[in-house]
């Protein structure tokens, strides 16, 4: 117990600033009014789902949680199951593999509701397209508010993104 | 030149490139024997696949890629356009059994004997009796979805029941279903379905200039993306014939051993988090993050995707570069070191690790378990040590092995793997040679083919690649090693209690995109 609290006191807090919206990474108008954006207030649930990435957005969600960024002190946290989430966090491409689950996943998901898509994949299928296995961008198969291009992009990236779908249109004039 | 395969009974032919690689015809019916020969030599399997050879004027073909002292055997066996069938071999070798039913799905090449027939990779994207990696296939082509009835396979008793988990998980992960068959708390079954990412990898490869394919290569398992970039660069620079500059090799290692070092981080993060230990979680991903920030600024990428490229690779370190990554990695020797001993004195960590989880040795050497999760049971296979390339001749690197393969041994192999990482990074960075970043690698002409084989920090990533007759991508078959590590997890976890399942999972952290291709 002494080495912990030791090596917890010895690294202090690395907790960085956390990022601006990002009025470009809109794919279409704030759907939600003000009255809900602020109910959602700074307590947002996401659920994440992989729709077909290589699972390389996979690791900068992940990072997301890691000190640096620490996206929970913002009032945001994966929640296990669509039910209880706000928003859905999608990587891609959605492979026909997937589809029927994410949009089970979406159904599931209770109104409002709002989709953010992650990676150069989710916003164009990316590397691998469209074919006989892929449907290509998230938005091929649900509405999307918010797409993050990068392949695949920073935690910085991602928690703009996810600022930016919460944001209402006061914000994006900040 | 001929191999010594003289026990096996074939005459193989040395290919091209530095890897030990050998290429052997054979008819279907010698396939049996050659198993049977390969199993009887302790032979391992590495890869299952097949072939459209149809444009040749020929039917289809079936590929065995063997891991055998004298290096790799990769034999092919043509089989007729009608009815292309050969005999399975997944009894000799359970790993084939998944690798046989994907080639059906894939190319309607047909395993005789295969005990399951079921369907592997397609689900409903596609219609039974369409194969898409036949050439009359179109790649672009979509489907409705199609009905995906499945069967599982059913455990019936008293107080028997069954928890489907999937395809979409609780956590961040990728997509899979898992059928449990509890009594109790206890798992007495676990049944896994995957193929839930099949994005048509291998198709698309067919689609790409040769040149092109590596940044595909480099995303068919975005957490191991050097050490398929590098695998798919060394097959390729195989079949041209060309070898890249020996400053390009040592930075190829450069990045593979960062690559190794920064996911063993992470999931010791994630496997003290799995035990309730989320200091080790904020600890270990706080490290993660510091290299991948150095690697960004030294490499231009925080997973140093696309640094491997056809012929060698994208960019030179600055002058200064060598000496900021050597500040770092002893300042991250000196913390895992800390956090090694946490964990270790940790009763309540340890509590869950030790014997939980575990496959034994003979059950992993009957799997063909590999990787380090195969070196946690006593497989104590690493190609860097086995075969070794430039610049692993010259390293004599020291293989991490433990017999006891539970949670707690793939553990262990993580922490001893960074050590060795760390070390092997100084060195190369200490005798750094002079000279070209790349060459041209190609032409690629018709027929020629190669593979590439590297010690990911997973397990060993295998690359096979033929030319077509215009110089294009005839085949390429990318094996991930979690084809042989998913069907070990299913037993791994037998007579455990099912809370335990995330962490004997993260304790393997096989890759679903890696095998659905």
């Amino acid at each position: 117990m002494y080495r912990i609290l030791k090596q917890i006191a010895k690294t202090g807090i690395v907790t960085e600033a956390a990022p601006a919206t990002d009025e470009r990474l809109r794919e279409v108008g704030q759907r939600l009014e003000a009255a809900i954006l602020a109910r959602f207030g700074r307590s947002l649930a996401i659920r994440h789902v992989d729709a077909g990435s290589c699972n390389g957005c996979e690791l900068e969600i992940h990072a997301c949680n890691s000190p640096y960024y620490n996206l929970e002190r913002l009032g945001m946290r994966f929640v296990a199951s669509p039910r209880h989430a706000d928003l859905l966090l999608v990587t891609g491409p959605v492979s026909a593999n997937m589809e029927t689950a994410l949009r089970r996943t979406y159904e599931a998901t209770p109104e409002p509701k709002l989709v953010v898509a992650i990676g150069d994949c989710g916003c164009s299928g990316g590397v691998f397209g469209e074919s006989y296995a892929s449907r290509g961008a998230v938005s091929r198969v649900l509405p999307v508010d918010v797409a993050v291009p990068g392949c695949p992009p920073r935690p910085i990236a991602i928690i703009q993104g996810i600022l930016t779908a919460i944001s209402g249109k006061s914000a994006a004039s900040r | 030149m001929t191999a010594p395969f003289a026990p096996l009974g074939i005459e193989a032919r040395r290919l091209p490139g530095a890897l030990p690689a050998w290429h052997a015809d054979l008819a279907p019916s010698g396939l049996r024997a050659l198993a049977e020969a390969a199993k009887a030599g302790n032979a391992r399997l590495v890869a299952l696949w097949g072939s459209d050879e149809t444009l040749r004027g020929a039917g289809f073909a079936v590929h065995l890629a063997l891991a055998l002292p004298a290096g790799l055997l990769w034999v092919r066996a043509a089989l007729e356009r009608e009815h292309p069938r050969y005999p399975g071999i997944a009894d000799l070798y359970p790993a084939a059994a998944r690798m046989q039913r994907a080639a059906y799905d894939l190319v309607g090449i047909h395993a005789r004997d295969n005990r399951d027939q079921r369907k592997w990779l397609r689900h409903g994207a596609w219609p039974g009796g369409e194969f898409p990696l036949r050439k009359a296939f179109d790649g672009g082509a979509s489907f409705p979805a199609g009905e995906d009835r499945y069967p599982f396979v059913r455990v019936e008793g008293d107080g028997v029941h069954e928890i489907g988990v999937g395809p979409v998980h609780a956590g961040t992960i990728e997509p899979g279903h898992f059928r449990f068959s509890i009594v109790g708390e206890k798992v007495l079954r676990l049944e896994e379905r995957l193929g839930y990412k099949h994005k048509g990898i291998e198709k698309r490869f067919e689609s790409l200039a040769p040149e092109e394919g590596a940044r595909l290569a480099g995303r068919v398992s975005g957490d191991s993306t050097v050490a398929y970039a590098w695998a798919y660069c060394m097959a390729l620079e195989a079949a041209c014939d060309v070898e890249s500059p020996a400053r390009a090799a040592a930075l190829r290692a450069v990045a593979l051993e960062l690559e190794r070092i920064a996911n063993h981080l992470g999931d010791l993060g994630y496997l003290g988090n799995d035990v309730a230990l989320s200091f080790g979680f904020a600890q270990f991903w706080r490290l993660k993050e510091d290299l991948l920030r150095l690697n960004d600024e030294l490499f231009g990428h925080r997973y140093l995707m696309d640094f491997v490229v056809p012929g060698g690779v994208a960019g030179d370190l600055a002058s200064d570069a060598p000496r900021r990554l050597l500040d770092a990695l002893s300042r991250i020797e000196d913390e895992v070191g800390t956090l090694r001993t946490i964990y270790d004195e940790h009763a309540g960590a340890q509590d869950r690790f030790i014997m939980t989880g575990q496959v034994t040795p003979e059950l992993a050497a009957n799997l063909g378990l590999t990787g380090l999760a195969g070196r946690a049971s006593g497989q104590a296979h690493d190609l860097r040590v086995d075969y070794p390339v430039a610049p692993y001749r010259d390293l004599a690197v020291r293989i991490a092995e433990h017999i006891r393969g539970d949670v707690a041994a793939r553990v262990s192999v993580r922490f001893e793997e960074i050590a060795e990482s760390l070390r092997l990074v100084r060195a190369l960075l200490a005798a750094l040679p002079g000279g070209r970043l790349r060459v041209v690698a190609g032409p690629l002409r018709a027929g020629q083919r190669g593979c590439g084989w590297v010690e990911g920090w997973r397990g060993d990533v295998f690359v096979a690649l033929e030319a077509a007759d215009d110089g294009s991508l005839h085949r390429v078959h990318p094996r991930d090693p979690s084809w042989q590590n998913w069907p070990a997890l299913e037993r791994a976890v037998l007579g455990n209690i099912v809370p335990d399942f995330p962490l004997i999972n993260k304790s393997f952290n096989l890759s679903y995109s890696g095998h659905d291709l």
